[in-house]
């Protein structure tokens, strides 16, 4: 179990809880989060889970795949250098703590 | 997890022993008969609750029909094939009644290279593209239909409206358009067993056959458009000369029916349950999300067969290698293990994780192309009009695959 604080545009904090091997986005959908869609479900599809990876955590993260930076292109809210798919983001206790921040619209 | 393999896994093995010895439950229905297809909600909460596996006598398969072991299923590609194809026929054991699919009937490495170049073709920034031509023509077609006020809400608007933009953005030349609904009603009846549905459509189908055939190739196909960019997808060496015909297909075969039956769920939901357009015409923004929920409540795409790949054994049965099994779509689509009020119709629902698209390496390609269509058009309707009345009794279309209507009457009134 890990820790994952999302941070709204608005700066309120939200706090869920990930299983190990869970992916962010769907530690997020567990909890009801607003700001994560998730279309498609977790299958790399929708650039709808969409998160700007706090600085802090950023080199911990394992790199992103061709499919996932693809996507981002697409993403609605502007593509930036900390912009990951949530749903690419697998927790481990290695990432306990990590801070995610949500862009201001998904679609 | 639901599914183990019996030979790697102690405790699968002995799960599967046991489960040897509770007999596995057989059922007579017949999920592809016209009865089944007139109401066939009794029967998906029998299959549902009679086990996480069942067997269905009369076509010799094994069903799932819960969240759980439809989504596992899914997304267990090397257990459960697509090459032997996703419909009852086994092309181990018989000939595909078309060249077989290099996407859908497919499988790892080489579905890996072919669905990379449909899911660039129809990616996010693709949709970037075509999302205003999409959102101008919904306009206009729901300024038509409220000038008319009475009128067949599948004929002239389910099937109308994509009818009016995806051929477009394929490249397709007007000539023989209407070839395109009747050739995706016999694929999506040819998944289906060999029974009069199946048999007919395939009876009908040379004209139709010849004209995709056609209509795949390059010089078809206008510059810019879904099928233009597939075929440069050739020029760059990702795929040869002769896939890319197949690939212009599999977008001709998916990318029409489904979405006329999407979006005439999304409607006839819409007409039945007038609160839910009500809190959408409060909050267009949940346009999207109400097409997304239609797609999740009424799972126009009902059905699709994987075949094993090795024996395994699922909810404490063993099945064989070489076997049939049939997912209901629709069934996991309102199971009360997965949904709160699954018979409810909630444009506020997070719809996220239906298997209406598939789920997994197959999951839908088109699907983005499906809410775009879905999106622009309830957000236009969610605008400018305040009601839908069904003005007289919905008639069913009836196919092995998909569920949708044949004519929906309804009188619109205007915000």
């Amino acid at each position: 179990m890990s820790a994952i604080t999302f941070i709204h545009p608005n700066e309120q904090q939200e706090r869920v809880d990930a299983r190990d091997g869970e992916s962010a986005m769907l530690a997020a959908t567990r909890h009801g989060l607003d700001g994560i869609v998730a279309e498609c479900g977790g299958n790399a599809m929708c650039a709808t889970c969409h998160v700007y990876v706090d600085e802090a955590w950023l080199a911990r993260l394992p790199p992103m795949g061709d499919e996932e930076d693809a996507l981002l292109d697409g993403a609605a809210a502007e593509r930036l250098a900390n912009s990951r798919l949530s749903c690419q983001i697998k927790l481990a206790p290695d990432l306990d703590g990590l801070v995610l921040h949500l862009p201001d619209r998904q679609i | 997890m639901a599914i183990n393999t019996p030979t790697n896994d102690r405790a699968g093995r002995e799960a599967a022993e046991q489960g040897r010895m509770t007999a596995l439950p057989h059922l007579d229905v017949d999920p592809f008969s016209i009865e089944f297809f007139d109401d066939p909600y009794p029967t998906h909460a029998l299959l549902r609750e009679t086990g996480p596996l069942v067997y269905l006598d009369k076509w010799s398969v094994y069903g799932v029909a819960r969240y759980a072991e439809v989504h596992a299923v899914l997304n267990d590609p090397v257990t459960f094939c697509s090459s032997r194809g996703v419909g009852l026929s086994d092309f181990a054991k018989e000939k595909p009644w078309r060249p077989q699919s290099i996407i859908l009937e497919a499988d790892p490495p080489a579905h890996t290279r072919t669905r990379a170049v449909l899911s660039q073709v129809l990616s996010p920034t693709a949709m970037k593209q075509v999302r205003e031509r999409f959102a101008a023509a919904a306009e206009a077609k729901v300024d038509e239909l409220l000038a008319r006020k009475s009128f067949d809400a599948i004929a002239d608007l389910a099937e109308a409206y994509p009818m009016s933009v995806f051929p477009d953005a394929m490249g397709l030349k007007q000539q023989g358009r209407e070839n395109l609904l009747p050739y995706a009603g016999l694929v999506f009846n040819a998944f289906g067993p060999p029974n009069k549905l199946r048999q007919d459509a395939i009876e009908r189908s040379a004209p139709h056959q010849a004209y995709v055939a056609e209509q795949c190739q390059r010089a078809n196909l206008a510059p810019g458009g879904f099928g233009a960019c597939i075929h440069a997808r050739a020029d760059a060496g990702d795929i040869s000369e002769a896939e890319a015909p197949l690939l212009v297909r599999s977008l001709l075969s998916a990318g029409i029916d489904t979405t006329v039956n999407g979006l005439g769920a999304a409607i006839y939901c819409l007409a039945r349950f007038p609160d839910q357009l009500a809190r959408l015409r409060q909050d267009p923004s949940l346009a999207r999300n109400a097409f997304e929920e239609a797609i999740r409540f009424e799972s126009p795409v009902q059905t699709f067969f994987r075949t094993t790949t090795r024996e395994v054994e699922i909810g404490g049965h063993l099945i064989g290698e070489g076997e049939k099994v049939l997912m209901f779509l629709g069934a996991a689509n309102r199971d009360p293990r997965r949904w709160d009020n699954p018979d409810d119709y909630d444009v506020t629902r997070r719809a996220s994780g239906h298997v209406g698209f598939g789920s997994g390496i197959h999951m839908c390609v088109g699907q983005l192309v499906a809410r775009l269509e879905g999106e622009t058009f309830l957000a236009a309707l969610a605008r400018k009009v305040a009601r839908i009345e069904i003005s007289s009794t919905p008639k069913r279309r009836y196919n092995n695959t998909l569920r949708g209507l044949d004519s929906l009457p309804v009188t619109i009134t205007p915000a």
